[in-house]
């Protein structure tokens, strides 16, 4: 077993050469989303779970200014976010949230694969729904037309067009891709300790399985005892 | 069995004597020999119960009972606490399986007859305990503070306040006179721990019932003879062992492989008193009660109706007026106890659902027959059903 999990921490750095549809994810996210959606239950530290290195989850967080107290002239101070704080939203409150976007509150990422329906799948068929408007549709100002929803019409503007990042692993930036990606880091957001659990879960499930054939085994043996008498 | 007192267990026998204590009651006890695997399930309710308590003890170090805080710290615990996830499966998981483990055990109290003559205390004490874990599956679901917690503590206050007389205070008590506020928060977190630990007293009371009459077994016929019975251990520590570890696997395959099936996604979603949710559904295992609650157009009626269907099983030891225990005699019981337990069902499947149209209609029917069974089945039946002979001893020897 310890032998297992020394191959698993050896195989990591490796894995981590090539991005991961969630690394990736978290690059949009960082570039595109971020800039309306907040992320309000996850610290910059935990993004060590898609594999981030510690000097990028440091310098991310340095990029972030965070409210901090009352300087001593009582006004408002900030200071660069910690690894260990939250990543939070790009808007000081909600009422600065809804002011840039039409009134509506842009919904936090911390669950938003487990709340939507239909999951992270939900998400990537959003993001690549949108389509050019056609011309007998009319739409109120704020609404974006999307082929995703039963009204054909959404409140984001469309986020995302081909080449907007740039991979670093040298992945086409397209509309799927990032869609796909995008899901696939809120599935883990969402999510995080998925890997771990089932992980887990397997262990638990072979020792109880061992113990449960020991214990029939046990229990038949006990019993027999009884059947014998009976006669 | 008395030992001198130079040794250390001789010594304490002198002075409170719980090593024979154990030994009389769970090493010698005398055990019917023909217990099926539907007796476990009292066992795996304990366990499930102990694992609640033990789970909920860490999970209240990191819990913090306001509004303001409480999403947030279910949120730490759920990512940043260390196994913080795995402990919260754990609870999550153990509501599930302890219920699930209570109705199984209940129903076969109610097939094999053990509620009747000389165990009432056991049946009445158990359903004590079954009313004790329902406050405190209610509080407990009310603390992450989610959407669900929100509005399905909104359906029971609300729900409170149609009871005549008593309701709006008892509702405003609970609540601390501001709404649904961090009050109402701090004093339902309390509630639930106070309520959790109330069950482990009540349980006691129930063995010890039970280890003054006796377990019931499947013919319902008492044990006479010492060939009737066995000794609980080595027999049924192994039985209760293998079933235990079959009831463990469930769980685990529950909270490791499928948690979502033991949370409505929605719940996720912090409390908003603005935005009500399409449809307030109930877990799983109040669906039969809430389908009974919004059975009938009338608020306090399904109240009474609801209240009625729990209050109607106490009285359920002097409503059967067979001498025959056990279902197995009772030909024409057994299919009228079946059909019970799928209307039961049918009224938890209803209560997933919007109280319109075929489920309206098939809760209103489970409903009527519901209380047809224990008000009328139960009593009058006997005269007119022909049992069956029972056997003369619990081995099944002679008719």
């Amino acid at each position: 077993m310890k032998r297992y999990f020394l191959g698993v921490f050896l195989a990591l750095p490796l894995s981590a050469q090539a991005a991961t549809p969630e690394q990736r994810g978290f690059q949009v996210y960082r570039q595109v989303c971020s800039t309306c959606h907040s992320l309000n239950h996850v610290t910059f530290a935990d993004l060590s779970g898609i594999g981030l290195a510690v000097p990028d989850i440091k310098a991310y967080a340095a990029s972030r200014q965070v409210p901090d107290g009352l300087d001593d002239d009582g006004d408002p101070k900030t200071r660069a976010a910690h690894p260990s704080d939250p990543i939070g939203s790009p808007y000081p409150n909600e009422a600065m949230a809804r002011l840039a976007n039409h009134g509506d509150l842009p919904p936090d990422f911390s669950r938003l694969a487990m709340t939507e329906e239909g999951g992270a799948r939900r998400i990537e068929t959003i993001l690549r729904s949108y389509a050019p408007k056609p011309s007998d549709v009319v739409l109120a100002p704020g609404s974006y037309y999307n082929t995703a929803f039963a009204q054909n019409h959404i409140g984001m503007p469309p986020p995302l067009h081909d080449g907007q990042v740039t991979y670093a692993d040298g992945t086409k930036a397209t509309i799927p891709q990032m869609s796909h990606d995008v899901g696939a880091f809120l599935d883990w957001v969402a999510h995080p300790h998925r890997e771990a659990r089932s992980h887990t879960g397997l262990v638990v499930l072979i020792y109880l399985a061992g113990l449960g054939t020991l214990l029939a085994l046990l229990k038949r043996r006990v019993w027999k005892r009884v059947k014998e008498t009976r006669q | 069995m008395s030992k001198p007192d130079n040794t250390p267990a001789g010594w304490l026998e002198a002075r409170l004597p719980i090593i024979s204590a154990f030994r009389r009651e769970y090493v010698d006890f005398a055990m019917p020999r023909n217990l099926t695997y539907l007796w476990n399930f009292g066992a795996f309710a304990t366990i499930a119960l102990a694992l609640l308590i033990v789970s909920g003890i860490f999970l209240a170090l990191n819990y913090t009972p306001s509004v303001a805080e409480a999403f947030n710290s279910i949120e730490t615990i759920d990512r940043h606490v260390s196994s913080g996830w795995l402990v919260r499966a754990i609870h999550m998981g153990g509501v599930s399986m302890l219920f699930a483990a209570l109705y199984v055990h209940m129903a076969r109290s109610l097939y094999y007859g053990s509620y009747k003559a000389p165990r009432e205390l056991l049946w009445l004490t158990g359903l004590g305990l079954f009313i004790l874990v329902m406050i405190a599956a209610f509080a407990g679901y009310i603390l992450p503070w989610g959407q669900m917690s929100y509005w399905g503590a909104t359906v029971v206050i609300n729900a409170m306040n149609a009871v005549p007389l008593i309701g709006p205070a008892l509702a405003s008590w609970l609540l601390g006179g501001e709404g649904l506020g961090s009050v109402a928060l701090h004093r339902i977190y309390v509630l639930h721990f106070v309520t959790a630990f109330s069950i482990i007293g009540v349980i006691v009371l129930h063995v010890a019932a039970l280890h003054v009459v006796g377990s019931n077994n499947p013919t319902g016929v008492e044990p006479k003879t010492s060939a009737d019975v066995v000794p609980f251990h080595p027999y049924y520590t192994t039985k209760d062992g293998l079933g235990l570890c079959l009831f463990l696997m469930v769980y685990a395959a529950l909270i490791f492989f499928a948690p979502d099936l033991l949370t409505l996604a929605n719940n996720y979603a912090m409390a908003n008193p603005l935005v009500t949710p399409g449809d307030i559904t109930p877990e799983w295992y109040f669906a039969p009660f809430y389908a009974i609650l919004r059975a009938v157009p009338s608020k306090l009626g399904g109240l009474i109706l609801t209240a009625g269907s729990l209050v109607v099983l106490f009285a359920v030891p002097w409503l059967d007026r067979s001498p025959v225990r056990s279902a197995r005699y009772r030909p024409v019981l057994r299919w009228a106890l079946l059909a019970l337990f799928a209307a039961f069902i049918a009224l938890g499947v209803a209560g997933m659902h919007k109280p319109t149209g075929l489920w309206l209609a098939l809760s209103r029917i489970s409903v009527a027959y519901y209380y047809a069974y224990f008000l009328i089945l139960l009593p009058f039946l006997p005269r007119v059903e022909i049992t069956r002979p029972e056997p003369a001893t619990l081995r099944g020897e002679g008719a």
